[in-house]
């Protein structure tokens, strides 16, 4: 086994607000692809998310039913006889650095995202997701600062590869970031590997183009 | 963005059990509730081993008297759930036929070891919500590695199904207002404000047992 086959050992896990909004299904798509990334690397969310969607389970119990259409039934039946609909099968566990859901939306692994260089050797990808958040892949050198793409809204950042440290605390393959407007730090990537993040955000597209307002440019720790 | 909602759920997930304490005194005060609670629980639980009787004779032998059974029951709630996210009645049909369509064609993967068949039809039936009517996709996660167990420890079956009958239950007893929060978290609605006070919902308990059987899957898979 390779080391990103096992599971990473993991500090920082997904808030309970966006567990039950993941399995209630409301997160933006960028956020769904972060929370599933995420719990693709962690048992515990995993586990927590299993916990949530038990109580829509039982939220969808408890509804007051509505009843259906006559012929309803016998409709449904010859849905099943029209045979099965090509569903796509659950990711399987990917090989490499970036989780499968990941790869889904990368078409790859690493070797196979487009990045595009925002300056100072930071590069990113943007992912195509639905247009109410965005979710990007960020390539930062080691020991290089995260670029300051200002917390507007809510700001996720889950570590692939490296690690980055701020003030607080240091963010390994696997943790995740929550940050909120109110928020204000220079995080940096770890000096022993270049640092892989995807970042979801729901701030309002025209930050799409990432002006990078790289203050410091290497930060040597 | 996501649902403003602060829950009290807050810690319910993270945190296994209620301190004892807090669970004796709201004992106390359901004291006089007790006896037709644990009547309830019992029919409830009874109920969800029946549906998982019946999804089993759909899965193993395709049992079309038995999906009827299913149909009757879960299909008007899968319908209802799809008309209070914001569904008109004929988009609503269709989606929740074609929910009761993909529990007969992916009835291999139901476990039931990991979740009610209610909790199965929500999942089933949200991801069909998303791609219907929000028209997004949904990513998921990764599979495990082992895929579902063909034939998952019965202990741990009857454990998660009498988790989630409590959970069923607590939902049922809990105040108006508190169930009429959470229910919108799920049904999508937006306008939300805010669940201040604990639920003392079971959610804690039924994580803490799906997280065992994954650590001793993982365990056995080294």
């Amino acid at each position: 086994m390779t080391m990103t086959r096992t599971m990473p050992d993991i500090t920082h896990h997904l808030s309970d607000r966006l567990l039950m909004a993941y399995a209630a299904g409301t997160l933006p798509e960028a956020f769904s692809l972060t929370v599933a990334t995420h719990i693709s690397l962690c048992d515990e969310c995993r586990a927590r998310l299993g916990a949530y969607e038990s109580l829509g389970g039982a939220v969808l119990d408890h509804a007051a039913p509505v009843a259906m259409a006559e012929d309803s039934l016998a409709a449904t039946m010859a849905r099943i006889r029209a045979g099965a609909p090509d569903v796509p099968p659950a990711p399987r566990r990917a090989p490499g650095v970036l989780p499968a859901p990941l790869c889904d939306y990368v078409g790859g692994d690493l070797a196979d995202v487009r990045w595009r260089p925002v300056g100072m050797g930071v590069k990113q990808a943007i992912l195509p997701t639905s247009r109410d958040a965005t979710a990007r892949l960020l390539y930062i050198p080691a020991g290089a600062a995260v670029p300051d793409h200002g917390h507007r809204g809510t700001e996720l950042t889950l570590v692939l590869q490296g690690a980055f440290v701020d003030e607080t605390a240091r963010f390994g393959r696997g943790d995740i970031e929550i940050a909120n407007e109110d928020m204000h730090h220079m995080p940096v990537a770890d000096i022993g590997e270049d640092c892989i993040c995807l970042a979801a955000t729901d701030a309002p597209l025209r930050f799409r183009g990432l002006i990078p307002r790289i203050a410091q440019p290497f930060l040597r720790i | 963005m996501f649902t403003e909602v602060h829950h009290c759920l807050a810690d319910m997930a993270a945190t296994p059990s209620p301190p004892a304490g807090r669970r004796a005194m709201r004992c106390a005060t359901k004291r006089n509730r007790a006896v037709s609670g644990v009547a309830s629980e019992k029919q409830t639980r009874v109920q969800q081993d029946a549906w998982v009787a019946a999804m089993i004779a759909v899965r193993d032998a395709r049992d079309e008297a038995e999906f009827a059974r299913l149909f009757g029951h879960f299909a008007p709630r899968v319908k209802a759930f799809l008309m209070r996210s914001g569904a008109d009645a004929t988009l609503a049909e269709e989606c929740a036929q074609e929910t009761m369509a993909a529990l007969w064609h992916k009835a291999h993967l139901f476990d039931p070891s990991r979740a009610s068949v209610a909790t199965w039809i929500f999942t089933i039936a949200r991801n069909r919500r998303i791609d219907a009517l929000r028209r997004q996709r949904r990513p998921e996660p990764e599979d495990l590695p082992w895929g579902p167990e063909p034939e998952p420890d019965q202990a741990d079956v009857l454990a998660l199904q009498q988790d989630s009958a409590k959970l069923a239950e607590a939902l049922a007893k809990l105040p108006e207002k508190q169930r009429v929060l959470i229910e919108k978290a799920y049904f999508g609605d937006l306008s939300q404000t805010e669940i201040a006070e604990q639920t003392g919902l079971p959610l804690g308990t039924i994580k803490s047992r799906i997280r065992l059987a994954l650590d001793r899957l993982r365990h056995a898979m080294k």
